[in-house]
């Protein structure tokens, strides 16, 4: 069974709709990527596992997510908080604002193996500084008593990635962990990313726009388009045979090492606002391979092959 | 005397930065950009390539004067900008022109897209009357690929792509001949992205433009790009003679080994660059890689090693280039 299960969710946020029909599982020991341009809902997929959706005035309007077994939609605030930080963790886009800025690096670690995990100042301190080595943090006593100001983004982000593991959880939600660093920093993150979920049999949801990440790290992606899922499938399916033109496109924009000039030419239009989504299948202004159907009627998320797209043309093929 | 088959010619450019420590402290000085020599050959992408705080963007503001050098030249077709007062300045501006990496705020958002596409006629001086400006508009919005019907419209009603689009319909509205392009693309989704970047190539070859093309992605300057410049902490460590080059510096090839392709048959194991970028306030005296480079020896950290150009122009500035 898997650890994550998220089903049917839709979100609101007043009157609008930003997030319509999600589903994905995320099992133990694996790593999915869940992919999509600006506005596609990815963050806020998050913030629905979270449980954090209320700070931004959202609330799930249907379907259910389920954590081991645990219904999280409707789940009370106390238990979310056992869970939240605990057994689920979260490690956001900005290590410049994850961290407090007068509190030194250490406490901060240690407060969550304190708070989680009832340890004991001393024990707490011995276990933040063999994370913060496992995490190939050189000198990590003296890092320990550092401010964050101190350190670099890339070091702030390994220690970020060291709170999310003080309280040994089962799975980490991370969101664009490496989209404000370098990209040797970038590579090096990642490799220590995929590294602890294989050692540890953490599951991870890596939240990207980076389809070079997600080829390197990820055992299934999940390609979300204006809030709904176009497709989801192994990696090697989604690369070699992607099902949803919006798939295919995406990895087509980015340019490849052998890649001729003159042949990158991105997909036509703009990715849509949740103000005006189009009717029908929401890609259906900027496809090329659109039918009459596409405009009017929403494809359904439906099996294909060993994944799931949510696309009448390539229904239409499968017929053919 | 600077090669007749380069537009824009650097020699020796520097720029420094003093900071000062605190009151009593005593003021440190930095060079973002320390003595870089180029040439820019008419006709080509030059790409800029290298991590933040390697000096890809004041390199860019160097070239264009909008930040005066500490020391070194500039010279755009033979001309040496550094002589050249206000006037003169800003006539040769026409024929080099600059386009951004943020478009929201390269744009004034309370001028109208047709307002920000005539700013820099009146920047000029040039007189347009109201036909010749009609049709000048036409032909921009035409070039960029926007519908006419946006001209009226305002940037808060433009998406990102679209608002780019503007910022480089307004760079080329004096039809210049030299563009810099810093991270045109760095705010933009990948779908966009591409679409710009089809939309330069395209510029390009129909005007017979120059680029140079500041940028921190690596696949989008191989794409991109005819030669390739890295930058490690202000200097110039290595130029490639054409995008299928290998690097030759080691940090290059880190560069370049950081870089995950969009394809999961080409996983890597990363090779960790040891420790961090110094401070460029205290730079070590030899090669400023040397102290993360895994083939330093005494010699890199004794004396620096100089830009050296092997055969086809490919220029390397290491004490022990790979093979």
């Amino acid at each position: 069974m898997a650890l994550l299960s998220v089903s049917n969710l839709s979100v609101s946020i007043g009157r609008l709709n930003p997030l319509d029909g999600i589903s994905f599982e995320i099992g133990k020991g694996e790593i999915v990527g869940v992919v999509g341009e600006s506005g596609s809902g990815k963050s806020l997929t998050a913030m629905s596992v979270m449980g954090l959706l209320p700070l931004i005035g959202g609330k799930i309007s249907a379907g259910t997510i389920s954590f081991d077994g645990i219904t999280l939609t409707g789940l009370a605030e106390p238990a979310y908080r056992a869970l939240r930080g605990r057994r689920i963790a979260l490690i956001s886009q900005n290590p410049m604002t994850s961290l407090d800025p007068i509190i030194r690096i250490g406490a901060q670690i240690d407060q969550v193996s304190m708070l989680h995990l009832g340890l004991a100042e001393e024990a707490a301190k011995e276990r933040s500084i063999e994370l913060m080595q496992q995490l190939r943090i050189p000198d990590a006593a003296t890092i320990y008593s550092s401010y964050p100001h101190q350190l670099s983004g890339g070091m702030k982000q390994r220690i970020v990635i060291a709170m999310a593991l003080a309280a040994d959880p089962e799975l980490i939600i991370a969101d664009e962990p490496t989209t404000a660093l370098d990209v040797t920093i970038q590579a090096q993150i990642i490799q220590i990313m995929v590294e602890l979920v294989r050692d540890r049999g953490l599951a991870l949801m890596l939240i990207t726009h980076d389809m070079g990440v997600v080829a390197q790290a990820c055992d299934r992606v999940v390609v979300l388009y204006a809030g709904r899922v176009a497709e989801s499938n192994g990696i090697d399916a989604i690369f070699a045979e992607p099902k949803h033109p919006y798939t295919r496109e995406l990895v087509r924009c980015i340019p490849r090492h052998d890649q001729k000039a003159g042949s990158l030419t991105g997909i036509p239009g703009a990715v849509p606002s949740v103000m005006d989504y189009p009717s029908g299948c929401r890609f259906h202004p900027r496809c090329s391979e659109a039918l009459a159907v596409c405009s009017g009627t929403v494809p359904v998320l439906e099996r294909k092959a060993a994944g799931f797209a949510a696309c009448h043309a390539s229904e239409a093929n499968a017929h053919v | 005397m600077s090669d007749p088959g380069s537009l824009v010619s650097l020699k020796g450019l520097t720029r420094e930065y003093s900071s000062s420590n605190g009151l009593f402290g005593k003021n440190r000085s930095m060079r973002a950009v320390n003595d870089v020599s180029l040439e820019i050959p008419r006709g080509k992408v030059t790409g800029i390539v290298g991590e933040s705080g390697c000096g890809k963007s004041t390199l860019a503001r160097l070239v264009l004067r909008l930040i005066d050098a500490t020391a070194g030249s500039v010279h755009f077709d033979g001309t040496d900008l550094s002589t050249l007062r206000g006037g003169e300045l800003r006539k040769l501006r026409r024929n080099m022109q600059m386009v951004f990496q943020d478009p929201y705020s390269a744009i004034d958002p309370r001028y109208s897209i047709r307002d920000a596409l005539l700013e820099p006629f009146k920047v000029q001086g040039v007189a347009l009357s109201n036909a010749e400006a009609k049709a000048t508009i036409e032909e921009l919005i035409a070039k960029v690929g926007l519908s006419p019907r946006m001209v009226d419209s305002y940037p808060h009603q433009l998406s990102g792509g679209q608002k780019q689009r503007v910022g480089i319909a307004r760079a080329l509205a004096l039809k210049p001949s030299f563009l810099v392009l810093d991270e045109p693309t760095a705010s933009l989704d990948v779908s966009i992205q591409a679409q710009i970047i089809g939309l330069l190539e395209g510029l390009k070859r129909d005007l017979g433009l120059t680029y140079l093309f500041i940028s921190h992605d690596l696949s989008l300057v191989r794409y991109f790009c005819d030669r390739i410049v890295v930058m490690y902490l202000g200097r110039v460590v290595e130029i490639l003679p054409n995008a299928r080059a290998e690097p030759r510096h080691l940090y290059a090839r880190a560069l370049m080994d950081s870089h995950f392709e969009p394809d999961p048959k080409l996983r890597k194991v990363v090779t960790r660059l040891a420790g961090e970028i110094p401070s460029p306030f205290n730079l070590p005296l030899g090669c400023a890689f040397a102290e993360r480079c895994p083939a330093a020896s005494d010699l890199c950290r004794r004396e620096r090693p100089l830009l050296s150009s092997g055969e086809d122009g490919h220029q390397v500035a290491c004490h022990h280039p790979a093979v």
